[in-house]
């Protein structure tokens, strides 16, 4: 299964949200998404928004500078 | 008469075409109020957020330091999870423009149009279920109370958001609906006018009281609302913007340093945006392509940013100021960096700014 980038750095919340939603809205169901921000509030926001519209977080990860979070786009 | 109980109510809208409605959610109490009331009455909700790019929460604590240890969630967010409902999100930056330099209902206290403001969220709202036609939503509610707030929530204001929105009889107010007219959800019987409520006026009992019953024991309460626009250090320093740009244009970059550093204006052509603590100091870094940033290198000092049209013959003074702000205030001479983008960075000593020469006026 393909699966798609984007680096939403320096972005700032709720930027990486509405970024994210809008990408998730032009995949398919069982793609995948790898998110890099460097807004440490993604690490909540992003798996909370999925959680709500049925997407699956695979992998949400942060080191000092970066939050990686990848999902599974949901049906 | 007998008023049919949730359980009823749930099962005659299942049993009927089941009705949808989209909710505006600010993340705050009222709205997350105004969508369980409706939910009780058996209707589907979904929730819209619209970012206009002054909204509080999200980059503050995404940049200084005193704010790394607060929670770091999205109100908004955090409501829709709490409701289980859906929520999507709109980036209305650029249609926001608009609203905040022409509000043709004015500003209120400071710069903030939320007459204009409400009026326009409530038309994307109306746009949005048009664009999204066939998910069949068929009313917008939001979690306005009568008098909550002096500008846009005037009862005599209600009608005229609802009109100039294109909402017309599909916005309902669950939380004051019991004092406004009656709306056609309301009509048609899709919901249940009496029991809805008719709150009025700034205290904010009546909410508490109905979130405890709701069971909801954790919920945002902004004192100054969720907008930057209705603070009055925020609204100067747009102002300030404004007038240096000698014209009411703005982009995101700009107002997101507006909410970020110490504003000093020396000048009429520039400004300094100085770091208060390491997070600002990282945060400006990100800006040193687009802006001249100051930084000294004798002392441990913070990170500056120069807005604006700075004559070769104002760097020293943009330096020394720079330079109080840091640990070798009380140098006879700072060393600092000068980076231009695109252009080999200069290397500047300089005393640092006497206090006492420091205007007060510089200070936006």
């Amino acid at each position: 299964m393909s699966r798609i980038k984007i680096d939403l750095s320096r972005m700032l919340c709720p930027m990486p949200v509405i970024k994210t939603q809008n990408q998730v809205n032009r995949m398919l169901s069982g793609q995948e998404l790898e998110i890099t921000c460097t807004d440490p509030g993604a690490l909540n926001d992003i798996p909370v928004w999925a959680r709500i519209n049925g997407h699956q977080i695979l992998a949400a990860n942060q080191t000092d500078d970066e939050v990686i979070i990848t999902l599974k786009v949901g049906g | 008469m007998r008023s049919l109980s949730v359980e009823q109510l749930n099962l005659i809208n299942s049993m009927a075409n089941k009705h949808k409605a989209i909710a505006l959610i600010s993340g705050g109490l009222d709205s997350m109020l105004a969508v369980k009331v409706i939910q009780e009455q058996g209707i589907e909700v979904e929730g819209i957020n619209f970012y206009t790019g002054f909204c509080v929460e999200g980059h503050t604590h995404a940049i200084r330091n005193q704010d790394k240890e607060k929670q770091k969630r999205n109100n908004a967010l955090w409501v829709a999870e709490q409701l289980g409902i859906k929520l999507h999100i709109v980036d209305v930056i650029e249609e926001y423009k608009d609203v905040l330099i022409n509000p043709k209902h004015g500003y209120g206290a400071n710069m903030n149009p939320c007459l204009d403001c409400k009026i326009f969220m409530v038309n994307k709202a109306v746009d949005w279920i048009e664009e999204h036609h066939a998910q069949g939503f068929d009313f917008i509610i939001t979690g306005e109370v009568i008098g909550q707030r002096p500008m846009s929530q005037l009862k005599a204001k209600m009608p005229i958001i609802a009109k100039q929105s294109g909402a017309n009889d599909r916005l309902v107010r669950p939380l004051s609906a019991k004092n406004l007219e009656q709306t056609l959800p309301e009509r048609e019987g899709w919901i249940v006018r009496e029991k809805l409520y008719g709150f009025t006026g700034r205290s904010r009992k009546p909410q508490i009281e109905l979130a405890k019953q709701f069971g909801f024991d954790d919920f945002a309460t902004p004192a100054g609302g969720c907008c930057f626009l209705t603070d009055k250090s925020y609204s100067d320093k747009l102002t300030d913007l404004w007038q240096a740009k000698n014209a009411k244009e703005y982009e995101l970059d700009d107002i997101m340093l507006l909410k970020v550093g110490r504003h000093v204006r020396p000048k009429a052509n520039f400004k300094l945006i100085i770091a208060r603590d390491s997070g600002e100091c990282k945060f400006l870094e990100g800006y040193r392509k687009e802006f001249i940033s100051i930084r000294a290198l004798s002392h441990k000092g913070p990170m500056a940013l120069v807005d604006g049209d700075i004559d070769e013959g104002d760097y020293d003074l943009a330096a020394s100021i720079v330079a109080r702000f840091g640990q070798g205030k009380f140098a006879d001479e700072v060393e600092l960096d000068i980076n231009i983008p695109e252009q080999p960075s200069l290397q500047i000593s300089t005393a640092p700014f006497a206090n006492e020469n420091m205007l007060q006026e510089w200070y936006l």
